[in-house]
């Protein structure tokens, strides 16, 4: 597998956290949607954070894009993320904490405006780019935070959660709006879920944590027909 | 193996400590010099260092318990006024001492309200010197804190249990074994173990109201071993004995410390079911509000009189007083902001006990410390004013890190992984993150700082010559002269003045407060 092109590589990737370890071994060629599923307390959530430069790693490497990225800084390793809360600052306007995308300070060139408004605007968000994010809805926040990974233009995406909050219906039109925003973009995106209908509805692969263990991606179809053992106690089938 | 990232580098907040630690170990050093000139230690120095402890534990001990009942009190009635009072309980602790010595001289002095009262029927008159106006005094000071403390404690219960309380019928007996016991078990030790240490380096009320072998406390004995018979080896082993106590005061203390809430938080009004018959209460409020707002009316009343008789040595020291604080406030931002930054993102909790420096080293310790290391060279009064900013600021710190560090932590808890996702480092992340969300507690920080630099009488008092004083030094001069009226006006000025600085702090750091 070592070189295969493709857009994320984990190799011997070893998290030790007191008596949790979890360990990967995988690559996710560029373009595909992933989901990310498997029990509470499976390391999920780790596991992204670890690649997202958040956690310490005991050993492995990591490469986004062909660049080997296991020391760099979060903002330094081609990776856009979304946590499941605290993804935009409130005390600045959706159109400020979508400028931080472009750059990290408050002013912006002409050319960099045009491209934060063209970004809100592709989320729906247009006229609401002076609120805050307290004076707008859920939904309208999860935009926002779109809209910034938008112009954040980097090629890995990883969600996690971000949009557990909000309802089944909403949660589906933000599912939709990030594959289109990762198209658009042209990204590749790993994402947490725990309903396997949005695994089925906005992800290509699925790559199954359990008890710090991670198997490597497979088309989402073929893992469902088939489960195997450890899925499909998950699944309840 | 990837390092631990962190959005703000902890350097700067290193090296703030780093100067705080060499301040202090200069005056070290500066005392250690003079140490061996003496032999040994006297009588006096012994009583100084049983008052000091004795008048501090007999001034802890009577606020809290006098706070007790009247947090009860305002915790289950709200009577009219009871905002008011609520907030008023928050001016002693920045309110200027002297100034509180002049109001309660106004009440129990020799020609005071009590007094006169006394005389009219016929009974022998109290003095308020010696050691049991000291306590007086810090009772004064110290008994709102305390009962806000308490109060804190009590409204942090859920109405929730109040409403059970009202389903089951308990009494008040009860209320309190289950409900209210609980909390202040929780809350009196902090509160008595600030309080105790607040009072261990209590100089302005000794330097008014006490003096003598029976009312001098150690700070006060470092004063006048310098001011009356420059005995430099003296003060160097008084300051000594003042590090020692407040030292071993302070690491006792440092476990059980409370943390100083912004204002007096949501001042929820809770349905109660338990309180007995009103008088009670109501004797408890009337009681607090007298002890508090008498005197205070005092100085306004007499100080409005005093205003005309004011010198013109009051302006220039209001001139000094405002510039001293202003740089007070900027070196304490200075420090207390990069300190808290990397105290927030440290992983090891102990961090917090480097602040309480400032409360182990006495500002009479330090101020001796560099008076003996400047003294050779220069004139220590050229830097009166410098050192006393400088001072002044540090004495300000444990207070503004233990103000920032409980918000800073939850904004790097919220939005750190945010900030270092979006490259957000060093001076953006302070200018775009930390300091647009920490703006209240920054003003009220700065504003406590400011209102205690207007206020401070204490290292200015040893290094200041004639013609150098800040406002209460003037204040206390004008006092030392007899001269009532104009020291009525100044402390009307500095009220004004403590306050004023506070509340512009404060309003800045609430102005455009959101999300």
């Amino acid at each position: 597998m070592r070189g295969g092109g493709g857009m994320l590589t984990v190799e011997g990737l070893r998290i030790e956290q007191g008596a949790f370890a979890l360990t990967a071994d995988f690559e996710v060629p560029k373009g595909r949607r992933v989901a990310v599923i498997g029990p509470s307390g499976a390391g999920k959530s780790t596991l992204l954070n670890a690649l997202g430069g958040y956690i310490e790693i005991a050993g492995g490497r990591v490469e986004v894009d062909g660049q080997d990225v296991t020391d760099a800084a979060p903002d330094q390793r081609g990776i856009a993320m979304l946590f499941q809360d605290g993804n935009l600052f409130p005390h600045l306007t959706l159109a400020q904490n979508v400028g931080l995308g472009i750059r990290p300070a408050l002013r912006l060139t002409e050319a960099e405006m045009a491209q934060m408004r063209d970004a809100l605007n592709r989320v729906g968000l247009a006229e609401f780019a002076d609120r805050k994010p307290g004076d707008v809805s859920g939904g309208q926040q999860s935009r926002a935070a779109l809209a910034r990974v938008l112009v954040q233009a980097k090629p890995l995406l990883l969600l996690d959660e971000p949009f557990a909050a909000l309802g089944p219906a909403l949660r589906a039109e933000m599912l939709d709006l990030t594959s289109q925003v990762a198209r658009d973009a042209g990204a590749t995106v790993l994402m947490i879920t725990h309903a396997p209908k949005d695994a089925e509805r906005a992800a290509d692969d699925l790559i199954f944590v359990e008890a710090g263990r991670v198997d490597p991606p497979r088309a989402v179809a073929e893992v469902m027909a088939d489960p195997p053992e450890a899925l499909r106690a998950y699944l309840g089938r | 193996m990837a390092r631990h990232a962190q959005p703000i580098n902890p350097w700067p907040g290193i090296v703030a400590a780093a100067f705080v630690v060499t301040v202090v170990i200069a005056a070290f050093v500066g005392i250690g010099q003079r140490v061996e000139a003496t032999s040994g230690l006297r009588i006096a120095e012994w009583q100084a260092v049983r008052f000091t402890v004795w008048q501090a534990l007999l001034s802890a001990l009577l606020s809290v318990l006098l706070a007790v009942p009247v947090a009860r009190a305002l915790a289950r009635r709200r009577l009219p006024g009871h905002r008011v009072l609520v907030t008023l309980l928050g001016a002693p602790f920045i309110l200027p001492v002297i100034v509180a010595v002049l109001g309660l001289l106004a009440i129990f002095g020799r020609k005071g309200w009590l007094n006169t009262g006394l005389g009219l029927l016929g009974l022998p008159e109290v003095s308020i010197y010696g050691a049991h106006g000291v306590v007086l005094a810090h009772v004064f000071f110290n008994m709102p804190l305390a009962t806000r403390l308490i109060l804190q404690g009590w409204q942090s219960v859920p109405a929730e249990q109040f409403r059970m309380v009202g389903q089951l019928g308990l009494s008040p007996r009860m209320v309190f074994r289950v409900i209210e016991w609980p909390i202040l078990r929780q809350v009196v030790p902090g509160a008595f173990a600030l309080i105790f240490v607040i009072c261990l380096t209590s100089f302005a009320v000794a330097l008014t109201l006490g003096g003598g072998p029976r009312a001098t406390t150690i700070e006060l004995a470092i004063y006048q071993a310098f001011r009356f018979d420059f005995d430099l080896g003296r003060a160097a082993v008084l300051s000594l004995l003042q590090l020692a106590v407040a030292g071993a005061a302070a690491v006792l203390a440092l476990w059980i410390l409370p943390p100083i809430a912004l204002q007096n938080g949501r001042d929820r009004a809770v349905r109660r079911w338990d309180a007995p018959a009103p008088w009670g209460d109501a004797i408890w409020i009337t009681f607090a509000a007298g002890f508090l707002l008498l005197p205070l009316m005092s100085i306004a009343l007499s100080g409005l009189a005093g205003l005309s008789y004011m010198p013109l040595s009051v302006l220039s020291a209001t001139w000094t007083t405002i510039w001293v604080a202003c740089v007070s406030t900027v070196v304490l931002l200075a420090l207390a902001l990069p300190m808290a930054a990397w105290l927030a993102q440290a992983r090891w909790g102990g961090a917090e006990a480097l602040t309480l420096l400032g409360l182990v080293a006495s500002p009479l310790m330090i101020g001796t410390g560099w008076f003996i290391l400047i003294y050779p060279y220069v004139s220590p009064t050229a830097f009166a004013l410098p050192v006393t900013a400088l001072i002044n600021a540090m004495m300000a710190l444990p207070f503004a890190v233990r103000i920032l560090l409980p918000p800073m932590r939850q904004v790097f808890n919220d939005y750190g992984r945010l900030s270092m996702g979006l490259g957000l480092r060093g001076v953006s992340n302070w200018r775009i993150v930390l300091i647009p969300r920490l703006r209240p507690q920054i003003g009220f920080a700065a504003g406590l700082t400011a209102a205690l630099s207007v206020g401070d009488l204490g290292v200015v008092a040893l290094f200041a010559d004639p013609d150098v004083a800040t406002l209460p030094l003037q204040m206390y001069r004008l006092m030392g002269s007899y001269r009532t009226e104009a020291a009525a006006g100044a402390a009307l000025v500095l009220v004004a003045l403590a306050f004023g600085m506070f509340w512009i702090c404060d309003a800045w750091g609430r102005r455009h407060v959101d999300g």
